[in-house]
């Protein structure tokens, strides 16, 4: 079978990028692993999906919808779903297996990676001590509450500040889960700000910062966690440590992009976004081949990965019919306080282009600023700047020269 | 009351290899686990070496059992399906350190192990990423790694396939009787009657010989900890690296498992009432010491950490008739290398514990060569279309990170010795053992679990009574 375009995943950014290629005229094949398209925003049921992009507060599922149903009427796209793809070749065969379809393999002119992403887990950050049973990962307890409609305990404790844990934080406790404490490693949360108000204070759900965990107890079911303060080194500090007794412990510790697929196929990859290194239109380094949304960078609001699978889409759909054209490339550089950016490469030309970025801390009273073969083609100032909030600014691109360098000043 | 010939305490490795051996004979055999499952202790938690046999004292039960139990262990392997390697192990020292690797080199040669000293280049031909001061290492082909869950389970399957009982969840509370007139009282109320009763309860051995009336064993505990790394791993190890053994055992290694992926560990720290957990202090033993043999230890792409239990009774093996209560034996002390013994064992036990009370009448018809299960990353895609014609099961991928599929948790869940927990279908299919650790899959596989043995979700365990993972909102 010959598509314009294959998409793998089915959820924000797979939709969003199979609709602007099938927009372009391309026949499009989505490859969605389960039952339904909108990937993990189903178990979203909170609001304040859409402000961006609709316009609007949306829950998850509402937000999925709207893009599922254009999805099912757009007469270009094909979906698969409960089709989990097992490879990718680099040039862009794509083998799939459905329980409806069997082994189905693909051709296609280009190709939309847009797997999203996991949870680090507690053998990832060695969380040391028994291991009994009640410690989930936010997802995960999200998931088994939201869709599957359980309960996960009684009394809990979050290690790390992720928005899925601060968004779990105030679930809980809207189904009598007392939520006794959330504890963040690092001086600041990795969480949006709006979600620390929203979730923890607003229900005075007190937040530890600079502590972590230092072991858990239970023999079958968790008891007690054990936690401290850290020191400069991260490490914690022993005098320090704590208990509380609690039956459940939800890890919202990060989110890793899933990228276990393209292993080995050559597509260089960005140790800091654990992405894809990308350009401009989210073309990975193997031509024809695209990222988008939580597989290529962790983003913190689905709008984003809306608006960047549209991009990534829109492409692939010009370089299947050939017509995928740009300027001369442009190096993004990370200076002062910049820990990543996407697009790792801008083309100069016409118009304008987003670039993405994180900042390495929490930044006040700072400029921020972009140059360009030694002018400042950027400049704003900003009074707070955090991680855990991702930033885009807009640069001409008929400005750019060899390489373009973010920097805080 | 139900009536057996032979009843087996305890279904780790050892006494899952007795109840199989014993299965091949015209004999009631029943074997209690106190766990949910088979391989619940130190079976499930060690270093799945299939050791050489070069390091156990000359003369003793361990170099015995360990040189023969390596001799079998590999067709045993093939015939229950169990996932296992022939990659070789190397000890690994300094210049300074080759006088002790010829010593270990000549303890080999007593114990019928063959062995070979080679030096850095040679070495670099096996193991690329030996550490950058290891000059010399003793070589021995004949190890290699094996799943011991896999095995343990593999040895249970086909005893129940050939007509031996398995109780799940029976801890044993009470051993009354003598030979020919057993009770056997379990914690949840059943008694079984036996002729003979063999005590493989492994940590458990010196209390079940106490509660029996058998000889009093004094016996103590230590953790070894470990941690599980990604299978992206994989590339950068081939063989088994030990250090020199100490008097602590075999030292930190690193090592593939037979499942795809990397091990360090273990740690060897005494312990008591059972404490498995993982301390900080242990992880920072590991770092310390794998650092002098291995290149390249990644601790990011840690998976799991876990720590097994070693049960120590002196310094040998302690496998015994018991002379306070006829018809009664014991086994305590299998720790290292007890998962490579395993099979040499249970031939003894048969052998020499048994035989004396139970005629031994060859049954006919027994299997040997287990069905083969394969996985969906080993079939061709030919085989794939062909099954998932046959049942759309195949073709729905429950856990992306180890490609598990509904059918492979259906035929777990319907096995001999059926996996009705979380953890045991974990253990036969991996479902659940990838980097993901069953974010993505655990919620799926209790939704299988239920549906297929018919217990609402909220029943089903991860491990046992105790362990239920969701509970009925409100």
């Amino acid at each position: 079978m010959y598509f314009n375009v294959a998409v793998i995943g089915g959820g924000p950014a797979g939709m969003a990028a199979a609709l602007a290629a099938e927009k372009k005229g391309c026949s499009v094949v989505v490859f969605e692993r389960d039952k339904r398209l909108g990937g993990i925003l189903n178990q979203c049921i909170h609001n304040g999906f859409g402000l961006h992009y609709f316009k609007e507060e949306l829950t998850g599922p509402e937000y999925a919808a709207r893009f599922a149903e254009r999805v099912k009427n757009a007469p270009g796209i094909t979906v698969y779903d409960e089709a989990m793809v097992l490879s990718v070749t680099p040039e862009r065969t794509v083998t799939a297996l459905s329980p409806y379809a069997g082994l189905i393999t693909v051709e296609a002119g280009a190709t939309v990676l847009a797997m999203g992403c996991r949870e680090r887990t507690a053998g990832a950050i060695a969380l040391t001590g028994t291991r009994p049973v009640g410690i989930y990962t936010a997802g995960t307890a999200q998931r088994l509450i939201n869709v599957d409609g359980y309960s996960v305990g009684k009394e809990a404790v979050i290690l790390g500040s992720g928005d899925i844990g601060l968004i779990m934080a105030r679930r809980m406790t809207f189904e009598g889960v007392r939520v006794k404490l959330v504890l963040e490693l690092m001086p600041y949360s990795s969480g949006l700000k709006r979600n620390i108000v929203q979730c923890l204070d607003d229900f005075e759900i007190p937040i530890l910062y600079g502590h972590t965990i230092t072991r858990v107890e239970g023999a079958e079911r968790l008891r007690r966690i054990y936690y401290a303060e850290v020191g400069e080194d991260i490490r914690p500090k022993p005098e320090t440590e704590k208990y509380v007794d609690c039956d459940t412990l939800l890890l919202s510790v990060g989110l890793i992009p899933e990228n276990d697929l393209i292993n080995g196929i050559g597509i260089k990859m960005n140790p800091l976004t654990s992405g894809a290194v990308a350009d401009e239109y989210r073309q990975t380094s193997v031509p024809g081949i695209f990222a988008a949304g939580n597989v290529l960078h962790v983003h913190d609001l689905v709008d984003n990965v809306s608006a960047e699978a549209e991009l990534a889409g829109s492409a692939a759909a010009d370089y299947a019919k050939g017509v995928l054209s740009h300027g001369e490339a442009c190096a993004v550089k990370v200076g002062a306080g910049v820990r990543y950016t996407v697009p790792q490469t801008v083309y100069r030309g016409t118009g304008k282009v987003d670039v993405y970025f994180r900042t390495d801390g929490v930044y006040k009273n700072k400029t921020l600023k972009a140059e360009s073969g030694g002018e400042t083609v950027f400049s704003k100032h900003r009074l707070i700047l955090t991680p855990g909030e991702m930033e885009r600014i807009e640069i001409d691109k008929s400005k750019l020269k060899d390489s373009l360098t973010l920097r805080l000043e | 009351m139900e009536k057996y010939d032979v009843i087996i305490i305890g279904g780790g490795v050892v006494g899952a290899a007795v109840i199989d051996r014993l299965a091949k004979y015209e004999l009631r055999c029943l074997l209690l686990e106190a766990g949910s499952d088979v391989a619940y202790g130190s079976s499930r938690a060690n270093s799945g070496i299939i050791h050489a046999g070069y390091d156990a004292e000359t003369g003793t039960l361990k170099a015995r059992f360990n040189r023969e139990g390596n001799r079998a262990l590999w067709n045993i392997a093939r015939e229950l399906d169990v996932p296992h390697i022939k990659t070789g192990s190397l000890v690994v020292g300094t210049a300074e350190q080759l006088p002790m690797l010829q010593k270990l080199k000549a303890r080999g040669d007593l114990n019928g192990v063959v062995t070979e000293i080679i030096g850095r280049a040679e070495i670099l031909k096996k193991e690329r990423n030996v550490a950058d001061g290891i000059e010399y290492a003793l070589y021995a082909q004949e190890a290699g790694v094996i799943s011991p869950y896999k095995l343990t389970i593999g040895y249970a399957d086909r005893a129940v396939t050939n007509g031996a009982v398995i109780k799940l969840n029976s801890a044993v509370t009470a051993v009354f009787g003598r030979r020919g007139n057993f009770r056997v009282h379990c914690a949840d109320g059943a008694q079984y009657a036996a002729d003979t009763v063999v005590n493989a309860a492994g940590a458990g051995a010196a209390e079940i010989n106490r509660i029996a009336g058998a000889e009093p064993l004094t016996v103590t505990y230590q953790k070894g900890e470990y941690y599980v790394l990604d299978q992206t791993e994989r590339k950068n190890i081939s063989t088994i690296i030990f250090p020199l053994p100490n008097e602590f055992g075999k030292g930190i290694l690193a090592a593939p498992t037979a499942d795809g992926n990397v091990i360090y560990g273990p740690t060897a720290e005494p312990t008591v009432n059972g404490d498995t957990s993982v301390d900080a202090g242990g992880l920072d033993k590991i770092k310390k010491q794998l650092a002098v043999t291995y290149k390249t230890p990644d601790y990011r792409k840690s998976i799991r950490l876990y720590a097994g239990l070693r049960t120590i009774c002196g310094m040998d093996f302690v496998i015994e008739q018991s002379k306070l209560k006829d018809g009664f034996s014991y086994l305590a002390g299998i720790c290292s290398p007890g998962l490579t013994s395993a099979p040499a064992i249970a031939e003894y036990v048969v052998n020499e514990l048994v035989a004396p009370f139970k005629a031994l009448v060859p049954k006919k018809n027994c299997v040997t060569v287990m069905p083969k299960h394969k996985r969906l990353k080993e079939l061709t895609a030919a085989e794939i279309k062909e099954r998932v014609r046959a049942d759309e099961a195949w073709g729905r991928v429950i856990c992306r990170c180890e490609s598990v599929t509904e059918a492979e948790i259906v035929a777990a869940i319907r096995s001999p010795l059926s996996a009705v927990t979380v953890d045991a279908v974990k253990r036969r299919v991996r479902a659940g053992m990838g980097r993901c650790q069953g974010g993505f899959c655990m919620p799926r596989v209790l939704e299988i679990l239920a549906r297929e043995t018919g217990v609402p979700e909220t029943e089903i365990t991860k491990c046992g009574k105790g362990t239920e993972i969701v509970f009925p909102r409100g």
